[in-house]
């Protein structure tokens, strides 16, 4: 189930004066199974190109190819197309509109023409895999905490059972500890349901843990489409974008300067952590001879 | 989709009507929506007509855009040929069951379509080259007369200014409302009318929502600047008029005076 763009051009506005081109010759490849950090400045086309990929905008030029299918030809079920390619967007606020958590989450699954049974059994999946509570399924979901309201926005998305899952800053205005708990679904919903991730974000720290690929957008181009480490490797570059390296690579830089052996394009905090570790191990067997 | 909607929306560029004092604008606007009914022959349409053309192109907003901002008003238009083709009484052309197609009707059609096309191209004409915030700073001064007999002239402009000022962005949050309901498989364009209509619920919920939200936003951001309305309150820029206004107050008499005169005589 892998999604191709073959030279995807994107204008807004195309026949005025404030005309923008929003993606500038986009050719990439989703394959199976990815997690992958679409990271980019606010306005350099990331938000523009995942909805791109499910048929929500036409590319003004080229192609989208989804399981080798031109998903902007005429007659392709775009519908069943975003069941298959969920997006989450930004604000959680934009999509819930129900009178409980419950039948919002049930409202996509609907959509695609399911029989009430099947809808039931996906919207209480869906809302347990995203961690709510029971007792809120009955709740206005416009009375739930920002991070609350987030995962049932999610849950909304997941019920309909996609294949490839698009998040649009999903850690936007979260406080810190929503924010890890986000991630952390996100990572579980990558891992134990094998689902194709695209993370968006413009924090380095959002990707940095999870993605195992990094796209790096910069004004509807991508400059960068490589495994983390490779990608930080360009610090001067992306501190030019705005972006800058996660703060871990910045303290492994760092303890690299003062000499120690320290492997600086770490990403993981994990791994980081390990070094550091191994580091005092070494120091005190010297001592110890 | 939405993004389509042009009418009210200003279109930025440099041109002598951009320039023009809102004030100035905005009475032309008047006198040429009076003009539209003043004239009732074929050469006075094609005097306003003119008129409109020569203002466009000073403009410079590309005519383009500007049939594009017609579009959605098409429907209004095509209904009212209708009713006028179907419902005039006189002189009969043509006639199916119980529908009737006269003379006089197909003519009050055409007028009407004619008048409204040149009505609102032109007036969508002052709104693309005319900030909303010109645009109720003239009102408040054209008005500011009313003041004396306690209009609140000042309060009026301040909730049209917002109101303006809220168009492009709820226009901008409904595309995204819709479009995260289509993502999740939500259908705003096809089936009869009563599932369209049971269709938008998804759409206006959380655009509400989210207006009263801003209002109270807004509300709350203006208490907290102790904003107090309009008696003793000075503008950064006050409206000015320069040489060119007075040339186009003139024009725009001139103008005028000429539809009367087609009126009169022809």
């Amino acid at each position: 189930m892998s999604m191709t763009l073959d030279h995807v051009n994107c204008i807004y506005s195309a026949d005025t004066n404030h005309s923008v081109h929003a993606l500038k010759d986009i050719c990439l490849t989703i394959n199976d199974g990815e997690f992958i950090g679409l990271i980019g400045h606010t306005g350099c086309g990331k938000s523009t190109l995942v909805q791109h990929l499910n048929g929500l905008l036409k590319p003004t030029s080229g192609q989208i190819l989804f399981d080798g299918e031109d998903i902007n030809a005429k007659g392709y079920d775009r519908k069943a197309l975003r069941g298959k390619v969920g997006l989450v967007f930004q604000y959680p606020e934009h999509q819930l509109f129900e009178a409980d958590v419950f039948s919002d989450v049930c409202f996509g699954p609907t959509n695609l023409g399911l029989d009430r049974k099947e809808v039931e059994l996906r919207a209480y999946e869906a809302l347990k895999s995203v961690g709510v509570d029971d007792d809120d399924f009955y709740n206005s979901p416009f009375e739930l905490s920002g991070g609350q309201k987030r995962r049932v926005a999610i849950a909304g998305v997941l019920a309909m059972k996609p294949q490839i899952l698009i998040l649009d800053e999903p850690t936007a205005g979260l406080d810190p500890q929503g924010r890890v708990e986000i991630l952390e679904l996100i990572s579980h919903l990558h891992r134990d349901e094998h689902m194709t991730i695209i993370l968006v974000s413009h924090s380095m720290d959002d990707v940095a843990d999870y993605a195992e690929r990094l796209i790096v957008m910069e004004h509807g181009s991508i400059v960068y489409d490589d495994v983390p480490g490779e990608v930080f490797k360009n610090v001067r570059e992306l501190e030019r974008m705005d972006l800058g390296v996660p703060e871990v690579t910045y303290i492994m830089r760092a303890i690299r300067r003062i000499g120690y052996d320290v492997d600086d394009t770490t990403t993981k905090v994990d791994d980081a952590v390990e070094q550091i570790l191994g580091l005092y191990r070494d120091k005190n067997r010297k001592q110890d001879i | 989709m939405v993004r389509e909607i042009t009418i009210g929306q200003y279109y930025d560029e440099e041109s002598v009507i951009h320039r023009l004092d809102p004030r100035v604008k905005l009475v032309a606007t008047l006198v040429y929506i009076i003009s539209i009914f003043v004239v009732n022959t074929y050469i006075g349409y094609i005097f306003v007509a003119l008129f409109l053309g020569v203002c466009v192109a000073l403009s410079k907003v590309p005519v383009k855009y500007i049939v594009k901002g017609l579009r959605p008003v098409m429907i209004i238009l095509l209904i009212t040929i209708l009713f006028n083709m179907l419902l005039t009484p006189g002189e009969i052309l043509w006639k199916f069951g119980i529908f009737r197609i006269s003379k006089e009707g197909l003519k009050a059609g055409a007028t009407m379509a004619l008048r409204l096309t040149l009505l609102i191209t032109g007036s969508s004409l002052m709104t693309l080259t005319t900030t909303p915030n010109n645009l109720t700073d003239a009102m408040e001064r054209l008005l500011r007369p009313l003041s004396k007999i306690k209009v609140p002239v000042h309060e009026i402009a301040m909730m049209m200014s917002i109101a303006l000022r809220f168009i492009p962005i709820l226009l901008e949050e409904t595309d995204i409302i819709m479009k995260a309901q289509m993502a999740r498989g939500a259908d705003f364009e096809s089936g009869n009318i009563i599932k369209r209509a049971k269709a938008l619920v998804p759409l206006l919920v959380p655009l509400f929502v989210s207006a009263f939200r801003r209002a109270n936003d807004l509300a709350m951001a203006m208490e907290a600047r102790c904003y107090r309305g309009g008696e003793g309150r000075t503008k950064m820029k006050p409206l000015k008029y320069v040489s060119r206004d007075y040339i186009a107050y003139a024009i725009v008499w001139l103008y005028l005076a000429g539809c009367i005169a087609m009126r009169i005589f022809m």
